[in-house]
């Protein structure tokens, strides 16, 4: 073996071997100061619960990744044109940007019991609250991907009398794309926060109603076990999200 | 390889050679207004010969750039009268090719998506421009960087890239905004020959601007010197030095004399 594969090897064991360090650290203090589980449940107890929970808790992960992704994907479908109409009609862009900048500042949060109340307990309230998180990010950071455009390049493009269509697609599309991925980046993880808090709120089935629960009933391994599904969830599509711009986006600006 | 067979059929008809491409009378242009506003140009009167390669040299500042943005029809003067071809210059014209101080490619697109942006927009058949693009790469020595994306070439390759783009429509004119400006010496002269046998065999107008004295000479049929801010001509001479050029032509004595000339203007304030 060379000395440089050793080093890569280490370089890619570091992180591995710290969490692990940090797993046995927790499990021996819950151990030595013998912790109740209800207040802080060693690693393993995580487990056990885990393997006995298992089909709740993966019939669950899935409902909140249902509300979080459908969530997403409308935001998604809402902004895009919105973000073209306020980036190209000046008219709209004094009306609606105003609102849309207010309407950014209130905390979505404090606006689920009303959502709740206005589309009852099903799951359109929950992939509601989640449209609510990701909108703003994602028309945010288009609107400003699609004005950002260099203007020697709009030079050159007034230069051949291009038509706005062909600007369009030749040059604001590809400026905005990494704009576009950077408010996907925000949103998705605020969806995942969404989707719960909307469980949180009224629920009969998800993570968050499960964390909610199995507190209530000082199942607090079953709890440990959802929010630690929930980060992997968020992560994940976090990941997804990069994976695509990466695919997409192959330039360096 | 010549530059005869790279017609594409559109603009393939020889150029008129008599007349003016460009006419320019009374132009200024000021920007913005009351006290703020800033005098940057003219007045000043010129006519570039249709076939000609006419290099405007002054110091930074003089107003050379806001003279071919005026030409370009990217800006439009406050005074004065253009005309192009003989027609009212009043914006940009597809028969006008230019090449900026930066590369201005994109970045997302491959060096030959780049080049053919110009057959794109116009709508050019596909096929006819690809062939040309792929020969304008050739003689610029970028064949083989086709498909590559921007940022791996290197700034000379970048630059020579944006002259392909700006010739593929076969434009009646060339405008070039210190198109070597963001070079090393080394590569700037080595291009600069380069364009000056590339326009010898095209027969186009063309129209320089540069802080580079000794480029503008070795380029142009013409030299224009102007003065500092608000930007007027100076100077207008022939430059009655032999074809092809390289760089031994720097070292004719003609080629001295009108160096010092220029230099000489530039350097002393003008009297009024």
């Amino acid at each position: 073996m060379t000395g440089a594969s050793r080093t890569s090897i280490a370089q890619h064991a570091i992180t591995p071997a710290i969490y692990l360090a940090l797993l046995i650290v927790w499990e021996g203090s819950v151990r030595y100061f013998n912790l109740p589980a209800w207040v802080l449940p060693a690693p393993s107890a995580i487990a056990i619960t885990s393997k006995e929970w298992a089909p709740e808790l993966l019939f669950n992960s899935f409902v909140t990744l249902r509300e979080t992704l459908v969530g997403f994907l409308i935001a998604l479908v809402l902004s895009l044109p919105l973000a073209v109409v306020i980036a190209f009609t000046t008219t709209t862009r004094r009306i609606i940007y105003p609102i849309l900048l207010g309407l950014q500042s209130v905390p979505k949060v404090a606006l689920a019991p009303l959502v709740i109340l206005w589309l009852g307990i099903g799951n359109w309230p929950k992939i509601v609250i989640v449209v609510l998180v990701c909108f703003f990010p994602i028309l945010v950071n288009v609107v400003a991907g699609l004005e950002s455009v260099p203007k020697n390049m709009l030079d050159l493009m007034r230069s051949l009398r291009a038509p706005e269509s062909v600007v369009f697609r030749r040059l604001r599309i590809p400026i905005a794309l990494p704009h576009l991925f950077t408010g996907c980046k925000i949103a998705i993880t605020f969806a995942v926060i969404g989707a719960v808090i909307g469980e949180f709120v009224a629920a009969q089935e998800g993570l968050g109603y499960l964390i909610l629960i199995s507190t209530a009933q000082s199942q607090t391994p079953l709890a440990f076990a959802a929010i630690l599904l929930l980060t992997l969830i968020s992560v994940m599509l976090f990941y997804v999200v990069e994976l695509l711009e990466k695919r997409l986006v192959t330039w360096t600006p | 390889m010549s530059l005869g067979d790279l017609s594409v059929g559109q603009a393939a008809a020889q150029p008129n050679r008599a007349g003016s491409a460009v006419e320019l009378s009374g132009i200024t242009k000021v920007f913005g207004s009351g006290n703020e506003a800033v005098h940057a140009l003219g007045p000043l009167d010129l006519a570039v010969e249709a076939g000609s390669f006419v290099s405007v040299v002054g110091p930074s500042g003089c107003g050379k750039s806001t003279l071919l943005r005026l030409i370009a029809g990217l800006d439009s003067p406050s005074e004065g009268r253009m005309l192009r071809y003989g027609a009212i210059l009043d914006g940009p014209s597809r028969d006008v090719g230019i090449v900026f101080q930066d590369h201005v490619l994109f970045p997302w697109a491959t060096i030959l998506e780049n080049v053919m942006l110009p057959a794109d927009v116009f709508s050019l058949p596909k096929a006819a421009a690809r062939g040309r693009a792929l020969r304008l790469l050739e003689m610029t020595g970028l064949k083989d960087f086709a498909s590559h994306k921007p940022h791996m070439l290197s700034g000379g390759m970048k630059q020579r890239a944006a002259f392909c783009r700006a010739l593929l429509a076969d434009p009646q004119m060339l405008l070039l905004d210190e198109p070597f400006g963001a070079l090393d010496a080394l590569t700037r002269e080595e291009l600069s020959l380069e364009l000056s046998r590339l326009w010898q065999d095209l027969g186009r107008t063309a129209l320089l601007i540069t802080h580079d004295i000794e480029e503008a000479i070795l380029l142009g049929d013409r030299i224009i010197v102007m003065s500092k801010r608000p930007g007027r001509i100076r100077l207008d001479i022939p430059i009655d030095l032999p074809r092809p050029r390289d760089v031994n032509t720097a070292k004719l004595p003609r080629f001295v004399e009108i160096k010092q000339l220029a230099r000489g203007l530039i350097f002393t304030p003008e009297q009024d």
